[in-house]
């Protein structure tokens, strides 16, 4: 019998269940040949020894205590964004709008700073400054989610779109107040009163926007999977048709959900703007809105393992403008070794889904 | 009066990109395949052109002694590679591995833009060259040269022949792209594997080699319209981020032709007019209106898109399987 | 058997799915002239193994040979050229093209496309065997039939002179069936090899000349129809004797439970789908819905059930003590409150009622997760629903861990219907409650449908095989159009005389 003609030499077949150690094991080791590549490509660029940048990588991420609150700093703020994105996701709703939610409920905590500040107490602003936040980038999620419901409208694009509105919203506004006139930017604002600054726990600049994105990742873990409403996203996002055929409000539940999403997101720009930029640039969400996308999906949506995906990235993106900082290249060289990392991680999941096997029968039949 | 005839130029010249985009886009989407990571392609089909045309021109003893079609050449072709390399890796992920194509394509993104900054700010300081900055002009004019008698034609030679040759393809391909998936086998096969990957598999179509071709050749076209926008419109000038949000415009035009690569000839120059209206609209001191006008092509796309899901014909609807992965023996 | 060369013959095949064996060491024959009838149970690997026939699937192990000659079909492509055509139960076409687009799809002709050309040969093949399909038309606009003629229009227009149907009555009216069978002993008379997979013994014993039994992947024997009957064949595929009776006990006392008058319901996109249709569902009685797949039925149903917006008429729902209740305008959650539970089987059985991604315990939570003010979900009593209908009604499953989707077919049904029954309806509404089951499953379901009659709960069953629905039902109403072309009572009624009424309002031959 001639073995050339039996079918197909590598096959591909869906895996049963795999023990978590197993798939864990599986994701590790795609990050070490990532890292390994990362360092590969790194070397040939600067011609150094790749242990040696990966210790300035670190360094670059951990090397101080500034250094790790800067870390932990983003990382919160990364998370945070990732979390309130995941709802959305849960329900197959694909948020891309997590930039522009953050980026207005920004807008709307400076608003109130510039607007509001040294007029009233500064308790009061800042309840004020939390609702203005959170209902702007409600009304930013709202919207895409509203149309969604009621005419299903594309949401990807749809969410889209609003980023780019609301960046040049803020544009607007950043030439409205700019100060000085003619700037082209708002600078800090308040910067002698610190009114509507958030407050700092003792000498921790950054302490208190980790413990709000602590208690919002354990908060959002308990929402998914314990709550009637967290159970009503899982069951409109796998099937519509059950939702209402279980007298699931899939509309209702579509518009919540997003006003939700939207509404940490601007917690999320209430943080940046109140609580460490205390100013408002069109860039000042960095793109975090597309990288927590990935945070979440990585994580499989779970809250906890989003930690450890933000924290990946972020001690990427630290890491390696470290060594662009000290080869004296472009800082755009981390999104080259994000991209790479990721690429990896992606590819990673099909061994985890599938199992490759090869043609056994054709040694036995060749004896 | 507005002023078309300075008017309508300037709209094209914004519209080519996008066109290139939207067009490579509709291609791989109509294989099932929603690509978010154009952009990222786009700003990799630029660079690569860059590179290549920067080292060409490095190699020259004088910059007289340039060489016309190797300096179109070069750089079409480091740009078609670049853009094609991104295609594999794309379909690599999203058809072999069967990744999420939402997540593999933001992070192409990511990848892409990264790889075209970083290029674009260190190639001077990598090739240990002595220019002060990437000015490809030579090489640009040859992007640029548009039909020697179009100046002599007045307003009419100012609209239609003012452009270069790469502003002409784009349009070449939109129409040949409508064409070939009306009118063709492949394109038949095409909208099938888009629409139901499984029958196209049982009617003896190979489903992962179509998504391959058409993801890689949609990728390719994309590329061109990064190239066209760094060597004709930017005058071969390369500058971080310049290229700014004209990928993920392109993609919002697909959905707005509703796939049909013949609708984006006007509607890119639709998108490319509002892009740049606000050039033209009289404001004043009040710079701050401005920026308010800029939000134009992102409101008019929200406005289409609500009114074509409102309308909600069959015709008009995404490729059914777009953004699945496909697996043949998946139970 | 005899001397004549198979034109297909299968050796040793076998084929396994993770830890799942759907064909161990199969052997099959298949001849031309011949129509074949391959037979089993759910989940004994009759359409796995003409996958692997028509290239779907690759076998682990095993050889085909065509004609004596031994072959390797590695795609649907190498099944083609080899003369091998398979109509899939679930249709292979690309419903935004249209027919002739989808019969041309994947062919590799030289020369440019000329849809002309191609709606003239596809004219000619309908003249020739007498199918009545517009080559133009899109498939979305199609009846369920009509599919079907595009599908074997598509294979025969390739040529294939090895026809492999899935199932191919499971969607088509009495007079359909009859149709589609006088087309397929037309070909068999043309020399062409037939292979139709079934459930339906009086199909297999009207139509196929042999008949083959495959059991939990194995292959049991084969053997000409006329030498064999029902019950043999039957207890091939169970492996144990069975009885093929539907008990239908008389109505206990019925009550009247829902009444409904002159319903009229449009879809979403304006077409009226029930005309006034009016008729009273009582409790302890199994009021049958027959009709033509997509005339109604499902717009009925949910229309009892607050899902579908309705245009006039009222529905009523009767209480124990005599007041009435108007349903419609109701919400879906307050219906199922009174009483009334919707088990719908859809098409694809997970499509709705089930989430396939969720395990049992969650699916359970589907109707109850609201009880209680706690915002936070009870975990407790769905473990325990899912625990007693996995014991009671025997689902073959893992764990209540395990997600719905990885069950059989039938054990998705069981789930389903056990979940609506735990709810103690007073209204039972199902549609299609044995679609795709295979005779044991089928039979737990219409006991089980039996037993809350019994309790005298209001059953509306919506059923495709009229066979079945003459056996169970007490009284059956026959839709058409969308209007009632009948009610009559279930003991006694015809099979030609329904199956008459549902492609004609009452019945009646009329001669315009």
């Amino acid at each position: 019998m001639n073995n050339k003609s039996r079918g197909p030499l590598v096959h591909i077949v869906k895996r049963g269940n795999i023990p978590w150690y197993k798939s864990w094991l599986i994701r590790g080791a795609s990050i070490v040949i990532a890292l390994i590549v990362c360092a590969v490509v790194t070397t040939l660029l600067t011609g150094e020894n790749p242990i040696q940048i990966y210790a300035t990588m670190f360094k670059g991420a951990f090397g101080t205590p500034r250094k790790i609150w800067i870390l932990l700093q983003n990382l919160s703020l990364l998370l945070c964004i990732s979390l309130a994105l995941t709802p959305a996701f849960k329900m197959r709703f694909w948020n891309i709008g997590g930039e522009g939610q953050v980026l207005i409920g920004g807008l709307a905590t400076a608003a109130c700073m510039i607007l509001l500040g040294d007029k009233i107490p500064n308790w009061a602003l800042i309840i004020i400054m939390v609702i203005a936040a959170m209902v702007a980038g409600a009304v930013w999620g709202g919207i895409p989610a509203f149309f969604k419901a009621k005419w299903n409208t594309n949401e990807t694009l749809f969410t889209l779109m609003m980023n780019y509105v609301a960046i040049q919203l803020v544009a607007f506004f950043v030439i409205v107040w700019e100060v000085p006139k003619g700037a082209g930017k708002i600078g800090i604002i308040n910067q002698s009163t610190m009114a509507g600054w958030l407050p700092q726990i003792g000498n921790y600049k950054y302490l208190l926007n980790i413990i709000i994105v602590a208690l919002i990742t354990i908060g959002m873990y308990v929402y998914l999977n314990y709550s009637k409403h967290g159970y009503e996203i899982s069951v409109v996002g796998e099937s519509e048709r059950t939702a209402r055929y279980v007298g699931i409000k899939v509309e209702r539940v579509i518009v919540r959900t997003m006003l939700l999403s939207g509404a940490l997101c601007g917690v999320a720009g209430l943080l940046l703007v109140g609580g460490t930029d205390h100013t408002i640039t069109t860039t000042i969400a960095g793109g975090r809105g597309y990288t927590a996308i990935m945070v979440a999906w990585l994580a499989n949506f779970n809250p906890f393992i989003m930690i450890f995906a933000s924290l990946l990235l972020v001690f990427l993106s630290r890491g390696s403008a470290e060594i662009s900082t000290i080869f004296g290249l472009n800082h755009s060289f981390a999104d080259i070794l994000t991209g790479i990392i990721l690429f990896f991680i992606i590819g990673s999941e099909f061994f985890v889904k599938y199992k490759l096997s090869f043609r056994k029968s054709a040694k036995k039949e060749a004896k | 009066m507005f002023d078309f005839v300075s008017f309508i130029p300037r709209a094209v010249v914004q519209s080519v990109p996008l066109l290139f985009g939207s067009t490579g886009e509709t291609l791989t989407e109509k294989s099932g395949n929603l690509n978010l990571g154009i952009p990222g392609i786009m700003y990799v089909g630029g660079i690569c052109g860059v590179i290549g045309a920067f080292f060409y021109e490095q190699s020259l003893p004088s910059p007289d002694a340039i060489n016309g079609f190797l300096a179109v050449m070069i750089p079409l072709l480091s740009c078609l590679i670049g853009s094609l390399l991104m295609g594999l890796l794309y379909c690599f992920l999203t058809v072999s591995l069967r990744a999420n194509q939402n997540v593999t394509g933001l992070a192409m993104t990511t990848f892409g833009v990264g790889f075209g900054n970083f290029f674009g700010g260190s190639l001077i300081k990598l090739t240990a060259s002595d220019v002060p900055s990437i000015a490809l002009s030579n090489t640009s004019s040859f992007f640029s040269k548009s039909l020697p008698f179009a100046d002599k034609l007045g307003w009419f030679g100012k609209i239609f022949l003012s452009y270069g040759f790469l502003a002409y393809l784009s349009i070449a391909i939109a129409f040949i792209a409508a064409y070939v998936l009306k009118k063709t086998r492949v394109g038949l096969h095409l909208r099938a594997v888009g629409e139901s990957p499984e029958t196209a598999d049982a009617a003896g179509i190979n489903v992962n080699r179509y998504k391959y071709v058409a993801t890689c050749t949609g990728s390719m076209i994309a590329g061109l319209g990064g190239l066209y926008y760094v060597m004709d419109y930017a005058c071969g000038v390369w500058s971080n981020d310049a290229f700014g949000d004209r990928g993920w415009l392109a993609i919002a035009l697909v959905i707005f032709t509703i796939w049909r690569p013949n609708w984006g000839v006007l509607s890119s120059l639709l998108f490319g007019g509002l892009y740049i209206l606000y050039l033209f609209i009289p404001t004043g001191m009040n710079l701050c209106i401005k920026e308010l006008y800029k939000m134009l092509p992102y409101v008019v796309t929200i406005i289409v898109l609500v009114i074509t899901s409102m309308r909600n014909k069959r015709e008009d609807q995404p490729p059914a399987s777009l953004g699945l992965a496909y697996f043949r023996e998946e139970r | 058997m005899d001397n004549r060369v198979p034109a297909v013959s299968m050796r040793n095949i076998t084929k396994t799915f993770g830890p799942v064996v759907a064909n161990d060491k199969v052997w099959l024959d298949i001849y031309r002239g011949e129509i074949l009838a391959l037979l089993g149970e759910n989940g004994s690997g009759k359409t796995t193994l003409m996958n692997m026939l028509s290239g779907i699937y690759f076998p682990d192990e095993g050889s085909i040979s065509i004609d004596g000659k031994e072959v390797v079909i590695r795609s649907p492509k190498d099944a083609f050229s080899l003369g091998i055509g398979m109509i899939h139960q679930h249709f292979k076409l690309v419903d935004v093209l249209s027919a002739a687009e989808n019969i041309v799809l994947g062919l590799k002709d030289q020369g440019r496309l000329n849809m002309d050309k191609v709606n003239k040969q596809v004219k000619e093949i309908c003249d020739a065997y007498g199918f009545d399909v517009d080559p133009s038309q899109k498939i979305y606009d199609m009846s369920v039939s009509q599919k079907q003629t595009v599908e074997i229009i598509k294979v025969l227009y390739r040529g294939a002179d090895i026809l492999i149907l899935d199932e191919p009555t499971a969607v088509l009216t009495p007079q359909e069936t009859e149709k589609l069978f006088a087309v397929l002993r037309n070909m068999r008379n043309a020399g062409k090899a037939i292979v139709i997979i079934t459930h339906k013994m009086n199909e297999v014993e009207e139509l196929s000349d042999r008949v083959a039994v495959l059991r939990h992947g194995q292959f049991i024997g084969d053997m000409l129809t006329k030498t064999t009957n029902a019950q043999e064949m039957t207890n091939m595929m169970v492996g144990h004797p069975v009885t093929l009776n539907i008990k239908r006990p008389e109505p206990v006392n019925p009550v009247k439970r829902i009444e409904v008058k002159n319903l009229t319901v449009r879809n979403v996109e304006g077409i009226v789908k029930l005309d006034d249709v009016s008729f009273t569902a009582n409790g302890g009685e199994i009021l049958g819905i027959a009709g033509i797949s997509g005339c109604g039925q499902k717009e009925l149903l949910e229309a009892i059930a607050g899902l579908q917006p309705t245009e006039s008429g009222s529905i009523c729902y009767i209480n124990d003590d005599g007041t009435e209740e108007e349903l419609i305008g109701k919400d879906p959650l307050d219906i199922a409150k009174l009483g009334v539970s919707l088990s719908f089987v859809p098409e694809d059985r997970l499509g709705m009622g089930l989430v396939g991604n969720m395990d049992l315990a969650d699916n359970m939570m589907l109707r109850s997760f609201r009880k209680g003010r706690s915002i936070f979900t009870d975990r407790k009593s769905p473990k325990k629903l899912a625990e007693t209908v996995v014991d009671e009604l025997e689902v073959s499953t893992p764990g209540i861990s395990t997600p719905v989707r990885r069950l059989s077919g039938g054990n998705v049904q069981k789930v389903l219907i056990g979940r609506e029954i735990a709810s103690a309806p007073t209204v039972l509404l199902t549609a299609y409650a044995v679609r795709g089951l295979d005779i044991n499953s089928s039979y737990t379901i219409y006991d089980l449908i039996n037993k809350q009659k019994a309790a005298g709960v209001a059953v509306i069953y919506v059923g495709e095989d009229l066979d079945v629905l003459l056996e169970l039902a007490d009284r059956i109403l026959v839709l058409c159009g969308g209007k009632v072309s009948g009610i009559i009572p279930g003991r006694g009624a015809k099979k030609e005389d329904v199956g008459m009424m549902m492609t004609r309002l009452g019945g009646k031959e009329d001669n315009e």
